[in-house]
């Protein structure tokens, strides 16, 4: 029997070539484990942002300023909630639980989208995350959808479908804005440029900087790199933005003929450092918020749990 | 003609305010809920009330168009630009959302009623009126299900829950005299078969309630006091709030799109 037993450079050997020929992984399937870390840190990173998303665009379904709006914001809000559940169980399928990956959020260990961070301040900026948000991150999920780890693969396409109408959405609502009262269109400007350099860094760091992704790339859990990314998300943006009649706010930008790209200035990356160590605007309100909420809904869980226990004692009687 | 027709606007506009005040208040759930799935439920639920609002909204929308032509509000307008004393709802959709018991608490007598009121209402001779019902009853059906599972879950669950759904029942209690309370606009509407007789549906709402909270080991609360007056716009000082916070962009940009 040993002989068929193959060692580990074997099988990281066999599982490469996999990866390479473009098969997906299935959970049952050998993995090394530094690709199901990289996974379960992606995927739960790419979950908790779901929910943690939830809060700012959250904060106007209250206020949202006609039935129609307040429909369209709330059933996309719950739709957030909706890409975090099956992003939970895509994860689960790595052999770690829900409640495991909400501690590590919970306990700073796991991180969530920086964007998130950012205050939702006016009526505009429920459009804008839409818009610029949620294109940008369907830039990065088209990709994932080739991603070769099957469960969070199939999740991307489920997702990308119902991201790209949030995006239809979002610019539609600031459409309406850009083409009203010049408060309207204040609003509108002003927004973009609140959100236009924190959406950019959604891309993550250079490619020369970034840590994680040189292995993501090698095993094809990452497909494309940040730069690439962040240059094709500008380019389709651009002409959106002229569509509008608003400007970004980037004194550096221009098309470059040469290189059939848009050339663009410098992030602020002291910035994007500052916002990823925890010291956002919403940093501390975004997870004490989760944190909170989970606490409060302690007793209904455990009330669940139990109601659960004696159904099965009644039923085993 | 005129007063039948005021009374029908006046009864329309009444049903959509339950509906919108409660899926206000329902929304509040949305990221505040104890795990996940109930985050995406109860988001379910507001959106139905929500949507159920807006339907009835148009509907007196376009009966004000038969009356008062372009001077007819829209129903964004009917939704947004009252002041307090002239919603109609009942207190009970207004109170605040407590804790999840009273949320579910009060969903739960609510879901009641409203499954006694839709199976009536789909009778209605307002070919629109009859047409919405049936549309709401098959909803109502579903956050039924769901507020009664949890009245049992958390009924029957720990002594915490239980002891938080006897004190939300008892808070909640005496405001649901009301929706067994005729205003003068339904009773009108009563003889041509258009509205529906409240009263009638007090018996069968009782004995449904009473059955159910039996199960959930919950006592049903005594009758020693009542608080009416949403349908002449006498609320609770909630309502304010609500509005407030519901009215900020239509009261601070008069008049804009959005």
């Amino acid at each position: 029997m040993t002989n068929f037993k193959l060692n580990e450079v074997e099988l990281e050997a066999a599982f490469q070539s996999r990866i390479d020929s473009e098969q997906k992984i299935e959970p049952k399937d050998w993995m090394p484990e530094g690709y199901r870390k990289n996974l379960i840190r992606q995927m739960s990173q790419h979950a908790h942002s779901e929910v943690i998303g939830m809060q700012p665009e959250g904060n106007w379904i209250l206020r949202a300023p006609t039935l129609r709006r307040k429909i369209v914001l709330l059933a996309k809000v719950q739709d957030e909630g909706g890409h975090g559940l099956y992003l939970y169980s895509a994860t689960e399928t790595l052999g770690i639980t829900r409640e495991e990956l909400i501690d590590a959020l919970h306990e700073g260990r796991a991180k969530y989208a920086s964007i998130f961070n950012y205050p939702s301040l006016t009526w505009a900026d429920v459009g804008t995350i839409g818009w610029l948000v949620d294109g940008a991150a369907i830039v990065n999920q088209i990709t994932l959808q080739r991603t070769s780890y099957g469960p969070y693969a199939r999740s991307m396409v489920r997702i990308c479908k119902e991201e790209s109408f949030h995006q239809r959405q979002g610019y539609e609502a600031l459409m309406v804005m850009a083409q009203g009262s010049p408060e309207q269109k204040k609003m509108a400007q002003d927004s973009l440029n609140r959100w236009w350099w924190p959406v950019l860094m959604m891309f993550g760091p250079h490619d020369a900087e970034s840590a994680n992704s040189a292995k993501s790339m090698k095993w094809k859990i990452k497909r494309k790199s940040n730069d690439e990314l962040r240059q094709a998300f500008i380019d389709q943006t651009i002409p959106q933005v002229e569509y509008l009649g608003l400007k970004v706010p980037d004194p550096d930008l221009k098309w470059n003929q040469e290189r059939g790209q848009y050339d663009f200035g410098e992030i602020d990356w002291a910035e994007f450092e500052r916002v990823i160590g925890g010291n956002g605007p919403c940093n501390r309100q975004r997870l004490e918020h989760h944190r909170r909420v989970d606490r409060e809904g302690q007793w209904v869980r455990d009330a669940l749990a139990a109601y659960e226990a004696k159904q099965q004692a009644r039923s085993a009687a | 003609m005129k007063d039948k027709q005021d009374d029908l606007i006046n009864y329309v506009i009444a049903l959509g305010d339950d509906s919108l005040i409660l899926g206000q208040r329902l929304s509040e759930w949305c990221y505040h809920a104890p795990f996940l799935e109930e985050d995406l439920a109860l988001a379910n639920v507001a959106l139905d009330f929500i949507g159920r609002a807006q339907m009835f909204y148009e509907y007196a929308s376009q009966l004000e168009t038969r009356v008062l032509k372009e001077n007819a509000r829209s129903a964004d307008q009917i939704a947004f630009l009252r002041d307090t004393r002239d919603y109609r709802n009942l207190l009970i959709v207004e109170l605040p959302i407590g804790d999840f018991a009273f949320t579910m608490a009060r969903q739960f007598t609510v879901d009641v009623f409203n499954q006694l009121y839709l199976q009536q209402l789909v009778n209605s001779t307002d070919s629109t009126l009859a047409a919405i019902a049936g549309k709401a009853i098959k909803e109502t059906d579903y956050h039924l299900r769901r507020s009664q599972e949890w009245m049992l879950r958390l009924g029957d669950g720990t002594d915490e829950s239980h002891q938080r759904m006897e004190k939300a029942l008892k808070e909640l209690w005496g405001y649901t005299a009301e929706l067994f309370t005729m205003s003068a606009y339904e009773t009108a509407l009563l003889r041509d078969g258009i509205s529906i007789d409240r009263t009638a549906l007090c018996s069968d709402w009782r004995k449904i309630v009473t059955e159910l909270l039996q199960q959930a080991t919950l006592k049903v609360p005594s009758d020693e006091w009542q608080v009416t007056g949403g349908r002449e716009g006498l609320h609770t000082e909630h309502q304010g709030d609500i509005l407030a916070k519901m009215q900020y962009l239509q009261r601070t940009y008069p008049g804009l799109e959005w």
